[in-house]
């Protein structure tokens, strides 16, 4: 077999719960990039059982558009070098995650679990405030696929990590399920005592060794391997799938993790990537060089369309409509969304409301990750005298919008919006950067198909998802601070080759900054109550990114959205006739 | 990708139905292959085993987990009912005793000697799976169930609320397009599954459930109303296990929509005969649908009335997405080219002819054959 870094042309699936995509990559010129793209519907249920069927249609279109022939008479593959692939089928690896102290080797444990991919149903402490039964009870209910079992620093407490254990025991859920053990070394041999004939136990290194330090990768690789075995065994087609590929399946949401720790960590950024899907809305971030993964398992504009309202509220989803919508009304549009998720936006007013709904499963989403983003809780930390005045906690959190360099939308509401500036306010609206911040979508859908590609040729994958799939929607500069409507708010000196264009933006607009796409230079200047990063009233000088909606001034501060269709024509975001859609 | 949904759902005059029984736990099967069952018939009988309690002895007395094995009373295996000693040691010299009472009924389960924790479980709970429909058993599943098989119709719903239930079908609407209100309702409907029209309303629900009606099956219903009628709003469409008398399935939509006339013409031929409907329905991988069996006395199930599973020329079809929600129509043009919407996305669409004559153009995936 030759190295993967001599292979020149790779097929790259991603086995959704409704739908399958393929790329081809293909490398000429020493350069690598997509020459093509296929979509089918995943065909593991009634009538066909068979995840390749829906594969090979998807593959038949890249066929179809090159003129080339991959799928051999055998029913096998050709004409690459390699086939990959990804897969979120059935909602990935369902698992429950034990460890001693929720907010140390419990949080940990989940963060590892998370990383690679898997669905946390549910995270059980020493100290989570439920009594033994109850949890014992709980993952009889679950019924979880795997489990993660953590808790005691290597050579430390023993006597609740069997505690824990016996929980497991307990709920006799079957002789096969795997628990993968990732706590006190010294705890194995009486763990694997406990759950003798009761699961089927693996050993990885302790994801807290000592308190000051998180192991997760050993974890994750063990995760991953049960999701195969997982898939393999209880997905119509899988076996002849892994057959197929040419390195092991891995979860969709784990691959899009890898490209985004592969972006902050080739272009030195904090990254914010929100992936909204039917069912879910993952959020991924690196910041402090840490990348967290965190699902809001009830929030998506498909299954979970209802649910998203539910949580939201119909206040909150009705104030980003240009126009009114009685809540009976939006119920039962949503309700029928909910129902037949594969029906489409005709009318504009749908679109609108289906965008209202995203803006706010985003931000119920960037909320929850938001909590989850923290340094290492539970470790005594050296404090002196430089320290007098730093008032922060391991348990803040670390997603500071003031540091965030890139902002990322990622599933078909971003790279379907048939105006690239919808997107853009879908991430204004829902994140609500602060000072100089960078907006793209992942404009084909791309990030778990290069992700999986990163795992076996990185340069390739960064060289197509930069180049080719990452659309940069351009920078977005919003000030932090108080004034009044239309007081001054911010100047923003731009350097081109030639001159310097001089934009003064007041208070509580929305404006975008049309000039040619490239990196300009600038300083910008916030009046003296404003910040854009360097404090209040001081000058940034920053690079800044005119991209495909230009460079946007966002001085809204506390919205008042009795300007949403204000805010909407600033951008022309939408085609919106004057009065009658206000109606 | 926009074809998943395009089959709609199986309403079928005469179909085989298999339905397979199975209990959640192994147990015993109580029937046999060629047993006649009717839907109240048990198939098969197991019992849960009962919940776990720990009890930490060692922490209620103040020993080391070591200590605790010598002052256990019962042993692993034994019964004990609730307030019983498990364990007791002697205080003040002897002359005091502390004891730790059994929290329930239960037997012994385990001792651990690392945590000085004595696990209890609490004695098993029957339970049974009963045949739903009637028919006849045509395969048994060892230790779990059988497969109930019967020439019957067959209708799924979109959606659904409440489980299993049977009772005798009975039309209280003239048309499909007519609304269920709560005057429709009458005392004579109760143990019966009522078929209404293009909506039931909030106040026919409360009326039925309170007249004993066992099942109501409409075209339609506002979201809100169902919230109402439940006590709750439903969040993820995991449904079946709202604790409701009655179960209710929608067959088309969410709002006022008529019921197609193919399902009010089939159940209107049924009325009177015994139905069983599960209004149990998960929209998720693994999608279940809610469904209506109404057993037939034909002994060979005719499939070939299964029609057209495909948006073509000619095909009748309805509208799931606005505009136009609700409306029957049939295709007359499959344009090859894409259709820019007013959403400004772009679609494969259909030519329609609206059942009052109108012609529109619309994206085939918000289209459902009826």
């Amino acid at each position: 077999m030759q190295s993967s870094n001599l292979y020149q042309s790779f097929l790259i699936a991603d086995c959704g719960t409704t739908g399958t995509s393929v790329i081809l990559i293909e490398e000429h010129a020493d350069t690598y990039s997509l020459m093509g793209r296929g979509e089918a519907p995943t065909t593991t249920e009634p009538p066909y059982e068979d995840v390749t069927v829906g594969l090979f249609n998807a593959i038949r279109h890249i066929e179809e558009s090159t003129g080339k022939t991959f799928i051999d008479k055998q029913g096998g593959l050709q004409g690459v070098d390699a086939f990959l692939c990804t897969s979120s089928v059935g909602g990935g690896l369902q698992m429950m995650v034990a460890g001693l102290v929720r907010i140390m080797t419990a949080e940990s444990a989940e963060r590892a679990a998370l990383g690679a991919g898997a669905m946390v149903m549910d995270v059980i402490a020493i100290d989570d405030g439920r009594i033994a039964p109850q949890k014992v009870q709980r993952m009889r209910e679950l019924r979880p696929d795997a489990v993660l079992l953590s808790g005691g620093i290597d050579d430390g407490n023993i006597d609740n990590v069997l505690e824990l254990t016996e929980q497991i025991a307990s709920a006799k859920l079957r002789p096969e399920l795997p628990v993968i053990f990732a706590g006190n070394i010294a705890a194995r041999e009486q763990v694997s005592k406990i759950l003798e004939n009761r699961a089927c136990l693996f050993f990885v290194d302790n994801v807290r060794p000592v308190l000051e330090v998180e192991v997760l990768e050993p974890a994750g690789r063990e995760i991953h391997r049960r999701f195969l075995e997982h898939v393999v065994a209880h997905a119509p087609g899988y076996e002849k799938l892994a057959a197929l590929t040419s390195a092991p399946i891995l979860p969709t949401q784990g691959a899009i993790g890898y490209i985004i720790e592969d972006i902050a960590e080739r272009f030195k950024q904090t990254v914010l990537g929100i992936n909204i899907g039917d069912a879910t809305t993952d959020v991924y971030s690196v910041f402090k060089s840490k990348l967290i993964r965190t699902v809001s398992g009830d929030l998506g504009l498909g299954t979970s369309i209802s649910n998203s309202l539910k949580e939201a509220g119909y206040k909150k989803i009705a104030r980003w409509l240009p126009f009114s919508m009685e809540e009976g009304e939006m119920r039962n549009r949503l309700r029928n969304k909910m129902l037949r998720q594969t029906t489409v936006a005709y009318e504009l007013n749908e679109l609108l409301l289906e965008h209202a709904v995203a803006k706010e499963v985003v931000r119920l989403a960037f909320e929850q990750h938001k909590g989850s983003v923290v340094g290492l809780r539970g470790v005594r930390r050296a404090r002196d005298v430089g320290h007098i005045f730093d008032q922060s906690l391991s348990s803040d959190s670390l997603a500071s919008l003031m540091d965030l360099d890139l902002l990322i939308g990622l599933g078909a509401i971003f790279a379907q919006a048939p105006r690239y500036d919808q997107a853009l306010l879908i991430l204004l609206d829902a994140i609500r950067p602060e000072g100089v911040t960078t907006l793209a979508i992942d404009q084909y859908s791309t990030a778990s198909h290069l992700g999986m590609l990163s795992t076996l040729n990185r340069e390739a994958a960064g060289e197509v998802f930069y180049n080719e799939c990452l659309a940069y929607l351009g920078s977005a500069i919003a000030p932090v601070g108080d004034g009044e409507s239309g007081e001054p708010c911010v100047e923003i000196a731009l350097h081109t080759e030639k001159d310097t264009e001089q934009f003064a933006i007041s208070v509580g607009s929305l404006t975008r900054l049309d000039i040619p796409q490239g990196i300009y230079r600038a300083t910008i200047k916030p009046s003296k109550h404003f910040n854009v990063g360097k404090g209040p009233g001081r000058s940034l000088t920053t690079e800044l990114v005119s991209g495909l909606c230009g460079i946007v001034v966002d001085t809204r501060g506390n919205l008042n959205h009795n300007d949403v269709h204000t805010w909407y024509e600033a951008l022309n975001a939408y085609p919106l006739s004057k009065e009658s859609d206000r109606q | 990708m926009n074809n998943t949904n395009m089959l709609g759902l199986s309403i079928t005059p005469n179909c085989l139905v298999r339905k397979v029984r199975r209990l959640p736990l192994p147990g015993d099967v109580l029937v046999k292959v060629g047993d006649t069952v009717s839907p109240e018939t048990q198939i098969a009988y197991g019992e849960v085993p009962g919940y776990s309690v720990p009890v930490n002895i060692a922490n209620k007395l103040a020993l080391e987990a070591h200590q605790v094995e010598p002052v256990i009373i019962k042993r692993v295996g034994d019964t004990v009912k609730k307030g019983e000693a498990l364990a007791s040691i002697k205080t003040f010299f002897g002359l005091g005793q502390q004891i730790v009472p059994s929290p329930i009924d239960g037997t012994i389960e385990s001792l651990s000697p690392h945590t000085g924790v004595v696990v209890l479980r609490s004695h098993p709970a029957p339970f049974w799976t009963y045949a739903h429909i009637h028919g006849r058993v045509a395969e048994l599943i060892p230790h779990e169930g059988a497969v109930i098989e019967t020439t019957a119709a067959f209708v799924q719903g979109i959606m659904g609320v409440g489980g299993e239930r049977h009772g005798l079908l009975h039309v209280a609407v003239g048309s499909p397009a007519e609304v269920l209100d709560s005057d429709r309702i009458t005392a004579d409907m109760a143990g019966k599954i009522i078929v209404g029209g293009s909506l039931v309303t909030l106040g026919a629900l409360q009326k039925a459930q309170r007249l004993g009606v066992v099942g109501i099956i409409t075209g339609g219903i506002n979201d809100i109303e169902l919230g109402d009628f439940l006590g709750f709003d439903i969040g993820l469409a995991i449904t079946g296990q709202e604790n409701i008398s009655l179960s209710v399935i929608i067959t088309e939509g969410i709002g006022q929509i008529a019921m197609s006339d193919k399902t009010f013409s089939l159940l209107s031929s049924l009325q009177g005969n015994t139905a069983s409907i599960n209004g149990t329905t998960h929209i998720r991988s693994g999608v279940i649908h809610p469904e209506i069996i109404v057993p037939s006395d034909l002994d060979t199930p005719d499939e070939s009335q299964a029609g057209t599973t495909a948006l073509q020329v000619g095909a009748n079809v309805r509208i799931i997405r606005n505009p136009h929600f609700g409306k029957a129509g049939r295709i007359v043009a499959l344009p090859d080219d894409l259709h820019l919407a007013p959403s400004e996305l772009m679609y494969k669409v259909a030519l329609l002819e609206l059942d009052d004559g109108e012609q529109i153009a619309l994206p085939l995936a918000n289209l459902v054959l009826i």
